[in-house]
């Protein structure tokens, strides 16, 4: 393990991650003697469009993958029309690699809190929802009790500070499907409906939850709310990019010294980011990593320099995502580590569409085949066209994000493949597995 | 600026290449179909919501990222679409769909019964690859498995193009079926009690185990229908053809007065399914069960093909020539027409048929007994059906769906007319039609509607059709419509009031009848007061009319108002009547069951026209046999007054009602011209629309309602869809589905008897008694609802007595006094 130099230690830029490190930090008093619930009072003298353009200025970009403007999404939803308004944050963080919402929630659940109280207000939601993964048992317990805390303390419920605004802010546990993370998969499940994601248009902004107008706001991009409110648009822009404004947190998790959540400003590089993660592991040369969770391309040692903003990242083919990065080593198998996020999809795809259904149901036997020694030259192109022919055509993102490995690891690392078709590598599975594999 | 000024509600694109003019909103798969562009596709169903599921239609979309589905794309101005024929980036996606889509599919083509007729068979030679690089195991389910008594599944067929989930849910309202589980492992399923962790049956039936859930749905067998795979097929059909074997002839619903478009497929003498067919203005592409799997009841093993006399000697029915049949009948009715001969005209019969029986009466009997109405009626109705029926076709279905308002009375469509039923949805959930019933509970039909339901108490509908507000305001909405069943009949007053409140209100009446023949036997003139097309009896001019048509003088056309149903009845139970002609009537669908079988036995000469043995042939004289609907031509006016004209599915030889009644008429030498279906189509065709003015509505007052005493109540009774109706006998499967009669009374009634859901109460009269499951329903205090005819509740026979008649009701099983009376 090596330690940081300072110029790189510099680069750590602590918002939303300030007070994980305090006792009892998730706690009210905690939070309130930090900061906390300022900027609720603060946001709540002004007019909530004040408030949607003070995030538009901000360049905050949502934090659960995609990157659209924040700002933009909440001017989305139309005012005046006489419909009631729904903010739903998504915290059902569980792309492979990602764990930057859970440990939020779980240190700080206040600042989620806060941010909810602040973007319901300039939406002008008398109902927010956070609909947090099932298996998230300690972090829902942890938001439950912020929440029941707010409600003490009048920041959640009727008038709130008296200022006359009513919220209600709900926790619900999803029941562990990956695929309620995408947005209108959500909103069915929070309906009570079925996980599946819904046709769009039309868009959640204005048939959203009970079809009504709705914003679907990432976990990061709430909480990020209160730091923008207090210390303004200019200071918010003064971390990150141009284009990517702001500090994100990133998850390092793999072959690295001290795995764990290292909040920087956008742009910064993984040679950088392993730096403050100590190094890799010892005896361990990097291979090939995701820069933000399983679905987005893998990138290689080449691209250890590359800016971790929406551009750069999308500049090297790839996208930023969650910025959950997975790094892997030399002692990695690329293949067996694309089997075990294709069984990850396989067991997650929702069924609605053909490709993801059938297509995740075939590679994963494919990888199964291969890995047991088993594997023929022709599946490699089986593979590839299989994957060409999920990715872009099933109905929603999931269906890409299960081809991506599959085509980066036939780009990158062919190889590794061949050897276990020319028995090089020794099958990593037994014929066993294959038998009623499911 | 003469050139083409452009609407602002169409766009203008091009697909593969060519220009093309399309509505706004409108998906790019249906406008590449207009241009006759074919866009492979499996979860797209025009009459359903677009899912986009089955990523089989993607097209290439200039300035789009990705293939486009064009089953839920709505076209753009200006808009560049490349569909397979011009994209190889489509062809490739469509081909990779399909390679996916068959990477699970088994390959029994062979035996499967949608082989041959198979969207993904066929797709899959045109998009599809010739072998298959998949070599890994096939997904295997158990199979089938019974989802109903009538409905199979073979998940491992199954594609997942959910459009039996989406028909059940948007269309029927029926969500019974649904996705389970996930991923490769996502199937169709109903909701069973294994899948949720219980024991459920392990035979893989449904109903058996504690908690299944039977796709239970009138509408199941569009489903079917609708798969694009042999996943779903139905028992009935399951393994007994293959398509290409298979005649299809389009013909028309004989079982209600919905008129829907049907093909009935047979092959060797024998219809072996019917389906759904094409009519956007009727039943657009779907049908109900009972016509669907409705048939058998014409092979049955009691049909009759050979005339029956009744032997002087033995007094037994024997089987006899045509020829001495018909001399026999035609001497009969000669011999009895002195006394008088009724004649009772069920609602099976053709507009051909009906006018057969209507020109039989007055030329040949001289009488106007005459009435097709075999159930609870009056002579209120006739004269509304004279006034306001006959001859008119003011309401059709698109008025119902584009209607902003419809008060449904006497009427439970979904039980009594199910396409007007899915109309009816369709408008609620499209158009925001807003249905209003009269009625004495909101049931399950009208839930699925969304309907307000003001509460009536049986026979007290006349009075809420003149005072009640909500049904006032309901119909003050230009566009509204008054639909009333026939069961409002039954309401002294009730259907006067329907008219006045119509007239007052400036609302359309619509009149639907429960039987396919019944509409038109109003028109044909099977009524005792009225003449084919709409004319008085009692009308000079019109009487003129229809003489100058049979080309009779006038003066040999009866002018005395005829009997209805319940007159001839009484005057041939209490011998006033020297005959009856009955076709096609069950006594046990008449208002007093005992009284009427009493007539049959009474009457000195009875002729029955008849398919099957029934309580009328083995009474009768003279029986003669006559064609099922399947084995002639014919036409049915469904409710609206559109005429359903059909051909011979199976040309059996077997004769038609008018023929037979033609061959009667020439022994009595008057000359029909019945015989001929085309030439009654001729005659109707030519007759000019009458000169006379149309008669006034009635204006019954409304009765005062029955008080009954403690543990008693007011009896409410509709039929349900699948019940005991003779034309359901032969199919098993079919009646597997029949909704479980219950007696239903209200919480108040049900507490003084102290009975929770489920226990026993009987329900009794002098006559007798029904005993039945109770299921406690918001009904009006003191109503007890009973279905007409099903098994265990046979409410005409059982009790003597129909809606609006007060009967008595105890807990448990009925006791000695009550045995006493029962009509055994």
């Amino acid at each position: 393990m090596t330690q940081p130099s300072r110029e790189v230690l510099q680069k750590l830029t602590p918002v939303l991650t300030k007070r994980w490190l305090s006792p009892d930090a998730w706690k009210i008093d905690t939070y309130e003697r930090l900061d906390g619930y300022l900027a609720v009072k603060k946001a709540l003298e002004v007019h909530p469009d004040d408030l949607i353009q003070l995030i538009k200025d901000s360049g905050l970009r949502g934090r659960g993958g995609a990157g659209f403007p924040t700002g933009l999404k909440w001017g989305f939803i139309p005012q005046g029309d006489g419909k009631p308004h729904y903010l739903v944050i998504n915290a059902d963080e569980g792309e492979p690699g990602t764990c930057k919402d859970l440990p939020l929630m779980t240190w700080d659940p206040h600042s989620l809190v806060e941010g909810a109280i602040i973007a319901a207000y300039a939406i002008r939601a008398a109902r927010a929802y956070i609909y947090i993964r099932g298996e998230a048992v300690h972090a829902a317990r942890r938001l439950r009790n912020a929440v029941k805390e707010a409600y003490a303390k009048g920041y959640l419920g009727e008038n709130i500070l008296g200022s006359g605004f009513d919220l209600d802010l709900v926790v619900h546990s999803g029941a562990g499907a990956y695929i309620c993370g995408e947005e209108t998969a959500l909103l069915d499940s929070l309906e009570g409906f079925r996980g599946q994601p819904r046709l769009r248009p039309p868009f959640p902004a204005v048939a959203g939850l009970y079809a009504s107008p709705t914003v679907v706001n990432n976990v990061g991009t709430i909480a990020s709310v209160p730091y923008i409110v207090l210390g303004g648009a200019d200071w918010w822009k003064s971390m990150g990019t141009e284009k990517s404004s702001g500090p994100m947190i990133y998850s390092l998790s793999g072959r690295v010294a001290n795995p764990g959540q290292y909040e920087c400003g956008l742009g910064i590089t993984l040679r950088e980011l392993l730096e403050l993660a100590g190094g890799m592991k010892p005896g361990h040369t990097l291979k090939f990593w995701t820069p933000g969770g399983s679905s987005t391309p893998l990138l290689t040692a080449e691209h250890i320099d590359t800016p971790m903003d929406f551009e750069g990242v999308a500049a090297a083919g790839s996208i930023l995502g969650t910025t959950a990065m997975q790094i892997f080593s030399d002692q990695d198998c690329p293949v067996y580590a694309t089997w075990r996020w294709l069984e990850f999809y396989h067991h997650e795809s929702c069924g609605k569409c053909t490709p993801c259904r059938e297509g995740n149901y075939w590679m994963v036997r494919t990888y199964r085949r291969i890995l047991s020694g088993e594997g023929t030259y022709q599946d490699l192109d089986t593979l590839q066209d299989t994957a060409d022919n999920i990715f872009g055509r099933a109905f929603c993102g999931l269906g890409d994000g299960a081809a991506t490995p599959v085509v980066s690891t036939l780009k990158w690392f062919r190889q590794d493949y061949l050897d276990y078709i020319e028995g090089r590598t020794a099958p990593r599975l037994s014929a066993k597995t294959l038998v009623g594999a499911h | 600026m003469t050139d083409v000024a452009k609407k602002t509600d169409q766009v203008t694109l091009t697909i593969d290449g060519i220009e093309v003019q399309a509505a706004k909103g409108e998906l790019v798969i249906r406008v590449a179909e207009r241009m006759g562009i074919a866009i492979p596709r499996f979860c797209d169903h025009p009459l359903l919501a677009p899912a986009g599921a089955c990523r089989q239609c993607l097209v290439e979309v200039e300035g789009q990222r990705k293939p486009v589905a064009s089953c839920t794309q709505t076209v753009a101005e200006g808009m560049v679409v490349k569909t397979q024929l011009s994209s190889p980036v489509a062809a490739k996606a469509q081909g990779g769909i399909m390679e996916l889509l068959l990477a699970n599919h088994p390959l029994d083509c062979p035996t499967c019964d949608k082989g041959g007729e198979c969207p993904l068979q066929n797709q899959a030679m045109s998009s599809g690859r010739v072998d298959s690089r998949f070599h890994e195991k096939k997904r295997e389910y158990e199979k089938p498995i019974h989802i109903s008594s009538q409905v199979l599944l073979d998940r491992e067929r199954c594609i997942l193009c959910q459009r039996c989930t989406r028909f059940s849910e948007e269309i029927a309202g029926d969500k019974f079926i649904d996705l389970m589980d996930r991923s490769s492992g996502e199937q169709i399923n109903v909701y069973r009690d294994d899948f949720f962790g219980g024991t459920g049956t392990g035979d893989g039936q449904v109903g058996e185990g504690d908690g299944d859930v039977a796709f239970n749905s009138y509408f199941s067998g569009n489903t079917i229908q609708i798969c694009p795979v042999g996943a779903l097929t139905g028992e009935q059909y399951r393994f007994r053809a293959r398509p290409f074997d298979l005649v299809s002839t389009p013909t028309t619903c004989e079982h209600c007065s919905a008129g829907c478009s049907m093909r009935a497929d047979h092959r060797r003498g024998k219809v072996l399914r019917r389906l759904a067919g094409d009519d956007a203005a009727v039943n657009e592409e779907w049908n109900c069960d009972k016509g669907r799997w409705g048939f058998r009841y014409a092979t049955g093993y009691d049909r009759i093909t050979t005339p029956l006399v009744r032997d002087a000697r033995t007094g037994e029915l024997r089987e006899a020539s045509w020829s001495e049949a018909l001399l026999a009948a035609a001497e009969g009715l000669a011999a009895a027409k002195e006394r008088g001969v009724g004649v009772l005209t069920g609602g099976r019969l053709t507009v051909e048929d009906a006018y057969a029986y209507a020109k039989f009466a007055r030329t040949v009997l001289g009488t106007n007994d005459i009435d097709f109405r075999a159930r609870p009626l009056s002579t209120e109705e006739a004269d509304f059906l004279a006034a306001t029926v006959a001859g008119v076709s003011d309401v059709t279905y698109d008025d119902v769906e584009n209607a902003p308002s419809a008060v449904v009375v006497g009427l439970e469509p979904e039980e009594e007319c199910p396409i007007l039923f899915l109309r009816l949805r369709k408008g609620s959930r499209k158009n925001k039609l807003k249905v209003t019933a009269v009625a004495p509970f909101l049931s399950r039909g009208f839930e699925k509607l969304g309907a307000t339901v003001v509460t009536a108490v049986p026979g007290d509908e006349a009075r809420l059709l003149n005072t009640d507000a909500t049904v006032a305001a309901a119909l003050a909405t230009p566009g509204a419509l008054l639909i009333v069943g026939e069961r409002l009949a039954s309401v002294p007053g009730g259907l006067s009031a329907a008219a006045a409140l119509a007239a007052r209100t400036g609302a359309r009446l619509a009149w639907v009848p429960r039987r396919a023949g019944d509409r038109g036997a109003v028109d044909a003139g099977c009524l005792p007061n009225l003449l084919p097309g709409g004319r008085l009896v009692a009308d000079e001019a019109a009487r003129a009319e229809i003489a100058r048509a049979w080309d009779v003088d006038v003066t040999a056309l009866p002018t005395a108002a005829g009997r209805d149903t319940d007159a001839i009845i009484a005057a041939a139970a209490d011998g006033s009547l020297g005959g009856l002609l009955v076709a096609g009537v069950d006594p046990a669908d008449l208002a007093d069951v005992r009284l009427a079988e009493q007539a049959l036995d009474a009457v000195p000469f009875l002729v029955s026209v008849e398919l099957r043995q029934s309580a009328v042939t083995r009474r009768a004289d003279v029986v003669l046999p006559i064609a099922p609907a399947a084995e002639k031509s014919g036409t049915f006016m469904d409710w609206e007054g559109r005429l359903r004209t059909f051909g011979t599915v199976l040309p059996t030889g077997a004769m038609t009602d008018g023929r037979v009644l033609e061959a009667i008429a020439a022994l009595l030498d008057v000359t029909l011209g019945t015989g001929d279906v085309d030439a009654v189509r001729r005659e109707l065709g030519v007759m000019p629309a009458s000169q006379s003015a149309r008669p006034a509505a009635p204006t019954v007052t409304a009765k005062d309602l029955p008080k009954p005493d403690k543990d008693e109540a007011v009896l409410s009774t509709w039929h349900h869809l699948i019940d005991l109706g003779s034309l359901l006998d032969g199919d098993e499967v079919l009646a597997g589905t029949a909704r479980p009669p219950l007696v239903r009374i209200g919480k108040a009634l049900a507490e003084s008897l102290g009975v929770a859901d489920g226990d026993a109460v009987t329900v009794g009269t002098d006559r007798g008694a029904i005993t039945l499951p109770v299921a406690i329903t918001d009904l009006p205090p003191q109503v007890v609802w009973l279905p007409t005819n099903s098994p265990g509740a046979t409410t005409r026979r059982s009790l003597g007595v129909t809606s609006g008649a007060v009967v008595r009701l105890t807990a448990g099983k009925p006791g000695p006094i009550l045995a006493q009376g029962a009509d055994r």
